[in-house]
């Protein structure tokens, strides 16, 4: 094996961990903020999808340009569930822990079905855009450009969170978090700041979505095996750290890249799992996690 | 002295019992094959869901891999059977026997997680689980292993075969959901019941009464895995063919604790009551609706599922009048 080849597998395994890194921001954020799991996570990630896709092929316009639509729209969509769904599921009184799992579970199935009555259950892709088929030579290491555009909307995403979290009110969601009873005494709107982290959330996962979509399949289950890499790399991140769910999801496209290299190609996942168990042996709370 | 707790304890065991007859006598009159396997399904989930309850409902950890546990124990008597020759009267034990352990090697490394943590890793278990089984050709990889009807034995109990008629299918379902049964009324009534209560609503409390909170959560995970596994060893016989797709699935992981979630979590008919409610209504819906893949019957069945969820949070066996308990422990659990 040269060392381009091994090369190579980094420089993709790097692109797709800035992917996994996105959408498990999103989720992490939910997490951090009112302490849920959302399970339906990655049929947000397909909504976004699909949402690219129906509009690329309706009017043609470019995958890329649809970024901050589809973006608001998730965040609008991600609000709505919210107080459609969530601020009930965390009102109840009865084992909210289950409740809140199995609401977004429920959800999870509701939007897959959705998605299978409306599109179909074959697999659909965006066959034409700028970047589409077109690969850059960086010193003998080819790297797709859709690719790589995507690593670089999540890292400008990242950036943009990390902005968002220095603001006044990044600084409530801060607050929330620390303590959500608190926050009412000193005039924070506690069901406002849920509902925009729930809005922020899904945008996070909507610009990975319309990305993703530039040169991957959609399906109506292409969400899930995203959001278990999504949940792997928030709890290996630690739930509710931002640069933690940036460094796992780039340790976890590398494991995985690695694992499909060196070992074997249908194991790359389980390469992926058993580096977050090994983790989670000696942290339990994951590499940067506080809650 | 009889108290008010023994009577009940007496009266749920009557009613048990009353149950128990009912369900036998249900199929006899029905021969339409679909509603029977209708019925078996329902038994059989009914029993999955209350072995998860035990993990899930008394002891409070919220397991998310009994697809591994129910996957083993179906593989694991399939195998002694189509490589060994045992049959699987026998060999739906060695699965339990597997499941129980596969559920304490699951449980050494993430019953030291709490709340998300823990439910996260137990998804990723079951998942590698899942990944290893596709992947190892000696049991059938991808392409599962079709169970072979033993000609020179007929249908017999002890080969747990049939193929002329179902109906003893529904009997060793039935039997398998009242052992589950019986389990979760013994563990009410003892100790470890209450230990186990103690560990879900306040494991710091609990152990400064000297309650030795590992063993027994794994104490509740092996006999949960166990029963789950010889859940697993009835169906691969019912349906006579496995494969990862079919008994290892991530989202059985979901569907087994769904009944019990959503019909009323650690109590003793929940479980019962969310799979007499939600397995019908998911197999009609899905054969009415679902024909043809338009993605209908999903639709109603997620809806559904949030709806009870939200509109009951207790479960839906308080409808009829079962008292659940307010448990403070489920959510801390969440919460740590």
């Amino acid at each position: 094996m040269t060392s381009t080849i091994l090369l190579q597998v980094v420089v993709g395994g790097l692109l797709m961990g800035l992917i996994y890194a996105l959408v498990a921001a999103g989720l992490s954020l939910i997490f951090g903020l009112m302490d849920v799991v959302n399970f339906a996570h990655g049929e947000l990630l397909m909504l976004a999808m699909y949402a690219t896709f129906v509009v690329w092929l309706a009017t043609g316009v470019d995958p890329l340009l649809l970024l901050i639509p589809v973006a608001l729209a998730m965040f609008a969509l991600g609000v709505a569930i919210y107080h459609l769904l969530m601020a009930r599921a965390l009102s109840v009184r009865f084992n909210r822990g289950m409740v809140q799992i199995f609401v977004t579970f429920g959800l999870a199935i509701l939007l897959r079905g959705a998605a299978q009555f409306t599109f179909g259950s074959d697999f659909k892709s965006v066959s034409t855009s700028l970047l589409a088929g077109r690969t850059m030579d960086l010193a003998g290491v080819f790297v797709p450009l859709p690719q790589l555009a995507a690593g670089v909307v999540s890292l400008l995403a990242f950036g943009l969170l990390l902005l968002i979290s220095r603001t006044e009110f990044g600084r409530a969601l801060e607050a929330t978090r620390e303590d959500r009873e608190a926050v009412a005494l000193i005039g924070i709107d506690r069901d406002r700041i849920f509902a925009l982290g729930w809005g922020l959330g899904a945008a996070a996962v909507g610009i990975a979505g319309v990305m993703l979509a530039t040169f991957y399949y959609v399906s109506p289950s292409v969400g899930a095996n995203f959001a278990l890499i999504a949940y792997v790399t928030v709890a290996l991140g630690g739930f509710g750290s931002l640069f933690g769910a940036l460094v796992a999801g780039l340790l976890i496209g590398q494991v995985e890249a690695l694992t499909a290299l060196l070992i074997e190609p249908s194991l790359k996942q389980v390469g992926m799992f058993a580096i977050y168990l090994a983790v989670l042996m000696f942290r339990p709370r994951g590499l940067f996690g506080t809650l | 002295m009889e108290t008010s707790i023994t009577r009940r304890r007496r009266h749920e065991l009557i009613i048990g019992a009353v149950l128990l007859l009912a369900l036998a006598v249900l199929p006899l009159p029905i021969h339409d094959v679909y509603t029977r396997n209708l019925i078996i399904i329902t038994v059989l989930f009914a029993g999955l869901a209350q072995a998860w309850n035990i993990l899930g409902g008394y002891c409070g950890q919220i397991s998310l891999s009994h697809a591994l546990y129910f996957g083993v124990g179906a593989y694991v008597s399939t195998l002694l059977l189509t490589r060994l020759g045992i049959p699987p009267t026998l060999g739906m034990f060695a699965g339990g026997a597997l499941g129980g352990l596969m559920a304490l090697l699951v449980g050494w490394p993430c019953f030291r997680l709490s709340g998300h943590y823990y439910a996260i890793a137990t998804v990723v278990v079951g998942e590698i689980g899942y990944l290893l089984f596709l992947n190892w050709d000696w049991i059938g990889g991808a392409t599962g292993i079709n169970i072979p009807y033993v000609r020179s034995v007929g249908d017999s109990w002890l080969w747990l075969q049939f193929r002329i008629d179902k109906l003893p299918y529904h009997y060793a379902a039935l039997a398998f959901a009242s052992v589950a049964w019986l389990v979760a009324w013994l563990i009410e009534g003892s100790r470890w019941g209450f230990v186990w209560r103690a560990v879900k609503d306040d494991p710091v409390a609990a152990r400064s009464l000297a309650v030795r909170i590992f063993p027994s959560k794994m104490a509740a995970a092996a006999i949960s895995g166990a029963l789950t596994g010889i859940g697993g060893a009835i169906y691969a016989q019912y349906v006579g063919y496995i494969d990862p797709d079919s008994v290892l699935y991530g989202q059985l992981s979901i569907l087994i604790p769904l009944p019990a979630v959503l019909g009323g979590v650690g109590t003793l008919w929940g479980p019962l009551v969310g799979a007499a409610v939600l397995i019908p209504l998911s197999e009609l819906t899905r054969s009415y609706l679902g024909g043809s893949g338009s993605g209908v019957d999903l639709m109603i069945y997620g809806a559904l599922i949030v709806v009870v969820a939200l509109a009951r949070p207790q479960g839906l066996a308080s409808l009829i009048g079962v008292r659940v308990r307010a448990p403070a422990g489920a959510d801390d659990a969440a919460a740590a």
